[in-house]
C-alpha cells in the first residue's frame, strides 16, 4: 500500500530522517516506533506531503506521490493526524469532522451525517454538539482520528493519538483502532505506549536519530540490542543480558 | 434564512413610515455600511483572512462604473456588472501575490493595505480617474440608469444587502463554508482534510471583493461622485473591518449590529462634540479595544455566550 525508498529528510544540518525505506502492508497495523527526537513525525510529515524529501521517493497504492501537496494526497486516500492535535477551536465536534467528510461527499447532508456516524464510531458520539476547544485531552485526540477518518482513507498515519491518556483511555481507544482496521483501512502508527504497540501492531520499525535500527514483529524488534540501547543508552543491550543470565543461573 | 426574510420585510415597510429623507438617508447609510462589513466579512471572517485595504476593492468598482458610463456610455446596470468583474479581478491579483506565497496574518493584511495605498496614489495623477479632481456622474433620473428618489436608492442598497446576506448564510451552509472556516481556524489541518488551501482562499478573495466592487458601484449611483481618497481611502478600510470585528466576524448578523452600533455612535459623537474632527476615529478606537479585551468574538459572540450557558444548564444537570 505505501512504500518509501531511501526518504531523507534534513533540517539544515540536522538529517531527521535518513535514508528510510519502509512498508506499510494492505490490511495491517504497522507500527514506528522509537525515543524522542528520533524523526518519526518528520517521517509522517515527509509521507504525506507537509515537507519536502531531500531525497527519496515515496509510493502510494502502487503511484508515485513524491512531492504531491497534502489536499491530493488526501483525495488520494491517505491522510495523517497531528501529534499535537491541531481541533479547528471554534467549530463544534460534529463540524470539525464534517471538514473530513466533505472530501468524499460534496453535499452538506451528506457530509453531516457520514461525520455523525464517524464520530459515534470514535465514541464522540455525547459530544457532537459541543465547541472543539472544549474537549478534554482524550477527546482531542479522538477528534483528530475522527476527521482523518472521515475523509474515507485506505491508508491511516495516526501520530502518536495515546500520548498523554490515562490507562483506561488508552484500553478504550485500542479497540477502536482496531475497529477501524477492520473496515479496511490500512494503518501506520506512530506510539511510545509500548504495551499498545505489542496488542496492535503487525510490524514494527524502529528509527533511531533518523535511521532505521530494526523491523519485524513488534515481539521481534523490542529484543532487539540495537533497539534495547536506543532506548536505554549504549551497553543497556549487555547489561539486560548478563542481568537475565544472571537471574537464571 | 427566516430572520433574513423577516429583516427583510420589516426593513422594506420602513419607507412607508419613515418620511423624513434624514431619517431615511441614516438607514441607507446603516444598510450600505452593513453591505461592505459583510463583503469584509466573507474574506476576513469567514475565511479568517485580515484585509485592512478593502477599500481597494470598493474604489476599483466605484472607479470604474463610474468612467465606463461617463467615458464610454456604458449603460448603468452594465457598469453594475463591471464594477463586480473589476472588484474580483483586483481581489484575484491581491490574492495571488499574497496566498502563493504564503502570507497570512499581518503580512496579509499589509499587502491589502499597500495595495490600497498604491491604487489611491495612482488615482490622484492619472488623468482617465480625473486625478485629484476626482470624477461626476451626471444626473439622469431612472431605474435604466439606476438612479432614484431617496426611497428608491433604499430598495436599491436593501436589495443588495439582502442578496449578500443570502449569499453569506449559503455560503456558511455548504462545503466552501466548512472550508473556509477550516483554513481560518488551522490551515495545515485543513490541508490533511483534502482542502487546497490556495486554491479556497482565492475563491474567498474573489467573492469579497466582487461584493465590495458592487458596493462601489452603489457609492457611485447614490453620491455621483468620487475622488481617490474616498475611494481607496483608509476611512472605508477601517469600516468595512471594524464593523464586522466589534459585531462579530464570521457570523451572519454581526457585520449588521456591527454597522448599526458604529452608526450610531458616529451619530451620537457628531452631535455630542458638535463634529470635531477626528472624534469618530477615537471613539471607534475605545470602542474596539473594548471588544477585543472583554469580547474577542464582538458582540454577537459576548451575548450569545451566557444565553447558551443558561440554556445548556439543564442538559448538564440531568446529563
Ligand atoms: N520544522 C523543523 N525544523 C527544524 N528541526 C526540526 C523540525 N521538525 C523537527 N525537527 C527536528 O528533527 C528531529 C526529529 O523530530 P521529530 O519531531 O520527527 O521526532 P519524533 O520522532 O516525532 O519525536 P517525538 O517522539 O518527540 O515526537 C528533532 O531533532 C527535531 O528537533
Ligand atoms: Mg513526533
Amino acid at each position: 500500500m505505501l512504500t518509501t525508498q531511501g526518504l531523507t529528510k534534513r533540517f539544515g544540518g540536522l538529517v531527521a530522517v535518513r535514508d528510510a525505506s519502509i512498508s506499510a502492508n494492505a490490511g495491517d497495523i504497522t507500527a514506528l516506533i522509537g525515543p524522542n527526537g528520533a524523526g518519526k513525525t518528520t517521517l509522517f510529515a515527509t509521507v504525506a506531503g507537509f515537507l519536502k524529501p531531500d531525497a527519496g521517493s515515496v509510493t502510494f497504492g502502487g503511484r508515485d506521490i513524491t512531492g504531491m501537496k497534502p489536499h491530493q494526497i488526501c483525495d488520494l486516500g491517505m491522510v495523517r493526524t497531528f501529534q499535537i492535535v491541531k481541533p479547528f477551536g471554534k467549530l463544534s465536534v460534529l463540524d470539525n469532522i464534517a471538514v473530513g467528510a466533505y472530501a468524499r461527499f460534496p453535499r452538506r447532508q451528506d457530509a453531516l451525517a457520514h461525520a455523525a456516524a464517524i464520530g459515534r464510531q470514535v465514541g464522540l458520539g455525547g459530544q457532537l454538539e459541543k465547541i472543539a476547544a472544549g474537549l478534554t485531552v482524550a477527546g482531542r485526540k479522538r477528534l483528530e482520528v475522527a476527521r482523518a477518518l472521515a475523509t474515507s482513507p485506505r491508508l491511516l498515519l495516526l501520530d502518536e493519538v495515546m500520548a498523554g491518556l490515562t490507562p483506561t483511555e488508552i484500553d478504550e481507544i485500542v479497540p477502536i483502532i482496531f475497529g477501524i482496521r477492520d473496515t479496511g483501512v490500512t494503518i501506520l502508527l506512530i506510539e511510545h505506549v509500548m504495551q499498545a504497540v505489542m496488542r496492535l501492531s503487525d510490524r514494527a520499525y524502529v528509527l533511531n536519530e533518523g535511521h532505521l535500527i530494526a523491523e519485524g514483529t513488534p515481539q521481534e524488534v523490542v529484543r532487539e540490542p540495537a533497539v534495547i540501547e536506543a532506548y536505554l543508552g549504549p551497553g543497556a543491550a549487555t547489561r539486560a543480558q548478563s542481568f537475565a543470565s544472571r537471574n537464571a543461573s | 434564512m427566516v430572520r433574513i426574510t423577516t429583516l427583510a420585510l420589516l426593513l422594506a415597510a420602513v419607507p412607508l413610515f419613515v418620511q423624513s429623507n434624514h431619517l431615511l438617508g441614516l438607514f441607507i447609510g446603516v444598510l450600505f455600511s452593513a453591505y461592505l462589513a459583510q463583503s469584509w466579512n466573507i474574506l476576513g471572517g469567514l475565511c479568517g483572512q485580515f484585509s485592512f485595504g478593502h477599500a481597494a476593492f470598493f474604489g476599483v468598482g466605484l472607479y470604474s462604473s463610474l468612467i465606463l458610463q461617463v467615458d464610454f456610455g456604458w449603460p448603468a446596470p452594465l457598469a453594475l456588472v463591471s464594477a463586480a468583474v473589476a472588484g474580483a479581478v483586483a481581489g484575484l491579483f491581491v490574492g495571488f501575490v499574497s496566498f502563493r506565497y504564503g502570507l497570512r496574518g499581518s503580512y496579509f493584511a499589509l499587502v491589502t493595505l499597500a495595495f490600497a495605498e498604491i491604487l489611491r496614489m495612482t488615482a490622484s495623477v492619472v488623468s482617465f480617474t480625473g486625478a485629484g479632481s476626482g470624477k461626476y456622474l451626471p444626473t439622469r433620473l431612472g431605474i435604466e440608469h439606476l438612479q432614484f428618489s431617496k426611497s428608491g436608492y433604499f430598495y436599491f442598497i436593501l436589495v443588495l444587502f439582502v442578496l449578500v446576506h443570502l449569499l453569506v448564510l449559503a455560503i456558511q451552509n455548504s462545503r466552501l463554508g466548512a472550508r473556509f472556516a477550516a483554513i481560518r481556524e488551522d490551515e495545515e489541518a485543513a490541508s490533511a482534510l483534502g482542502v487546497d488551501v490556495f486554491r479556497y482562499k482565492m475563491i474567498a478573495i474573489l467573492i469579497s471583493s466582487a461584493v465590495a466592487g458592487v458596493g462601489g458601484c452603489f457609492y457611485g449611483q447614490y453620491y455621483f461622485y468620487t475622488d481617490p481618497h474616498i475611494a481607496f481611502g483608509a476611512a472605508v478600510s477601517i469600516e468595512m473591518l471594524l464593523a464586522p470585528i466589534i459585531g462579530g466576524a464570521g457570523t451572519l448578523f454581526g457585520p449588521i449590529v456591527g454597522a448599526v452600533v458604529l452608526r450610531v455612535a458616529a451619530e451620537l459623537g457628531q452631535s455630542l462634540t458638535g463634529g470635531v474632527p477626528g472624534f469618530n476615529l477615537i471613539l471607534y478606537g475605545i470602542m474596539v479595544i473594548l471588544i477585543v479585551r472583554y469580547m474577542p468574538d464582538g458582540l454577537i459572540g459576548g451575548l450569545r455566550r451566557p444565553w447558551a450557558l443558561m440554556r445548556r444548564r439543564p442538559t448538564a444537570a440531568t446529563g
